[in-house]
């Protein structure tokens, strides 16, 4: 009896063990999956925590419930991989030896990173949406905010779905509209990138997004640290933006069993071929989701476009043959906008985001990089999408290589 | 990963490949001479600490095939960030990689 063992049980972890529990022999591999703990939160719905939408008890579901029959899990804490010995080491002294390894253990909020940070203003003054606990303290703080700056934040990329905190500023800019306290407020997005997002089209469209509701953004920022006396986010050289309501996205980084396994770079993120998922230097140790240092954004949509690719390819592997399917770094994220509109993007390693219709070219119903209830109302249906359909590992009738019909490209040509 | 379009340019006596924003496409036709040449065309005049950074980045990128972050940079080369705000002002990570004849580094996505 062969195992794969797949460390953690978030998005990627468990659609992949739901996959590979049906593609794999169940005389010959055994599949066990390990979380340290039983909470899967729907991650999509914190926004809606935050705008008191939802109520956080909402988000969350068992893990071992979204895992097919079949699969062992196991509950503990990693304390370290040897790759050498293909044995993985839990915290409280068990280990679980493998002949292959998936490493989906994803991203967290680091505020620690930041000095001033995680201080005396943590969760007072300076918050963040990331965590269920981050959610609910920022919905309470937006509750009681009337009035001054309110600073959005990104310390640095990569950062899990990148397009939130852009997606924050748009939909607290609404509801202080609505609110009828849109004037009291000053609002600034402060980024270390060279505009709104990451890519030059879609930065432009965001960015103009964000000038049309009045919002300031701060480029090219780097932070040093939290100014805790004067409440400000002072930057490495030394512009100093002040605010009343600090929203950050702390720094990200992938778990820390990695970096003492040897197995992660300089932000403990796994090292692989971008196509293929496999790490570099190993055969039989892989990194698939957020975990991974793919060039392309941590999300859930791009976790799920891997999947497709990787179980064909992982079958193809433990056979010993030559791995044929090869991953475009698909990516597609909506962006709500408040008002009841959305955005669509959909990108990969190679193509922008670019304006048109999606998924049917021409038709839709969706829009690329245009805002339409049609994409809000896609949103908001989502999470029964993500927990009955996508983690289960259901098919669902959307090409994993991204398509360029429907699309205009001529935008991309400056 | 991405094509880039690129056009020839002479920079001090070398004629090289560029991008539209004025970065090398191939980083095998830099030698220290152009980087003093590129830094000159950005208001830098290259001391010993600035020598240190391109180097790292060089070396960052023959083995990863990707210009370096920031905090790879500060990380590898042992320089802290602050420093390389003071060596490379304004937006240091992109400033290395013009100067190391790399490509406009990522940014992320």
């Amino acid at each position: 009896m062969r195992h794969l063992l797949i460390l953690g049980a978030g998005t990627a972890g468990t659609m992949l063990a739901n996959r590979l529990r049906r593609a794999l022999d169940h005389d010959e591999w055994r599949v066990i999956v390990v979380d340290r703990d039983d909470d899967h939160v729907y991650q999509p719905g914190l926004l809606e925590v935050v705008f008191g939408h939802r109520e956080p008890g909402q988000l969350v579901r068992s893990r071992s419930a979204q895992i097919a029959d079949g699969v062992s899990v196991v509950k503990g804490e990693i304390d370290r991989v040897d790759t050498d010995a293909r044995t993985v080491h839990l915290a409280d002294g068990r280990h679980l030896s493998y002949d292959q390894l998936v490493i989906a253990t994803g991203t967290s909020p680091h505020p620690e990173e930041t000095p001033g940070m995680d201080g005396a203003l943590w969760r007072r003054s300076v918050h963040e949406f990331y965590t269920l606990e981050g959610a609910r303290a920022l919905r309470d703080a937006l509750d009681g905010f009337r009035s001054g700056r309110l600073v959005v934040h990104v310390t640095e990329m990569p950062i899990k779905c990148p397009i939130a905190p852009l997606e924050f500023a748009l939909m607290a800019e609404s509801e202080l509209r609505e609110q009828g306290l849109r004037d009291a407020v000053e609002i600034t997005y402060v980024t270390p990138l060279s505009g709104a997002f990451t890519r030059p089209i879609a930065s432009a469209r965001l960015g103009h997004l964000l000038e049309e509701r009045g919002i300031t953004v701060e480029p090219d920022f780097v932070v040093e640290r939290v100014d805790e006396d004067a409440s400000a986010l002072v930057s490495y050289d030394e512009r100093s933006v002040p605010f009343d309501l600090l929203v950050t996205v702390p720094l990200n980084k992938g778990a820390d069993f990695l970096a003492r396994s040897g197995l992660g770079d300089d932000l403990n993120y796994v090292p692989v071929d971008p196509q293929t998922f496999l790490a570099r230097g190993h055969d039989d140790v892989w990194a698939i989701g957020d975990a991974s240092d793919i060039p392309t954004s941590k999300a859930g949509s791009v976790a799920h476009f891997s999947v497709e690719i990787f179980v064909p390819n992982f079958l193809e592997h433990i056979a010993g043959r030559r791995m044929t399917h090869s991953f475009d770094g698909h990516a597609n994220c909506f962006i709500e906008s408040g008002h009841g509109k959305a955005l669509l993007i959909d990108f990969n390693y190679d193509v922008e985001p670019l304006p048109g219709k999606y998924p049917v070219p021409g038709v839709g119903p969706m829009t690329l990089l245009d805002e339409s209830r049609m994409n809000h109302f896609s949103k908001q249906s989502f999470s029964w999408i993500y927990w009955n359909v996508l983690l289960p590992g259901r098919p669902i009738p959307l090409p994993s290589a991204m398509s360029m019909a429907g699309k205009h490209a001529t935008e991309a040509t400056p | 990963m991405t094509t880039t379009q690129s056009t020839t340019t002479t920079i001090g006596g070398h004629t090289v490949h560029v991008d539209q924003e004025g970065f090398l496409t191939d980083p095998d036709e830099w030698d220290p001479q152009l980087g003093e040449a590129l830094a000159q065309q950005i208001g830098i005049a290259l001391g010993p600490d600035h020598r240190t950074v391109i180097a790292f980045a060089r070396a960052d990128y023959t083995e990863r095939g990707e210009s370096p972050t920031l905090r790879r940079v500060s990380t590898g080369a042992d320089v802290p960030v602050k420093t390389l705000f003071e060596l490379f002002p304004g937006k240091p990570a992109k400033k290395i990689a013009y100067v190391a004849g790399l490509p406009k580094p990522r940014g992320c996505v």
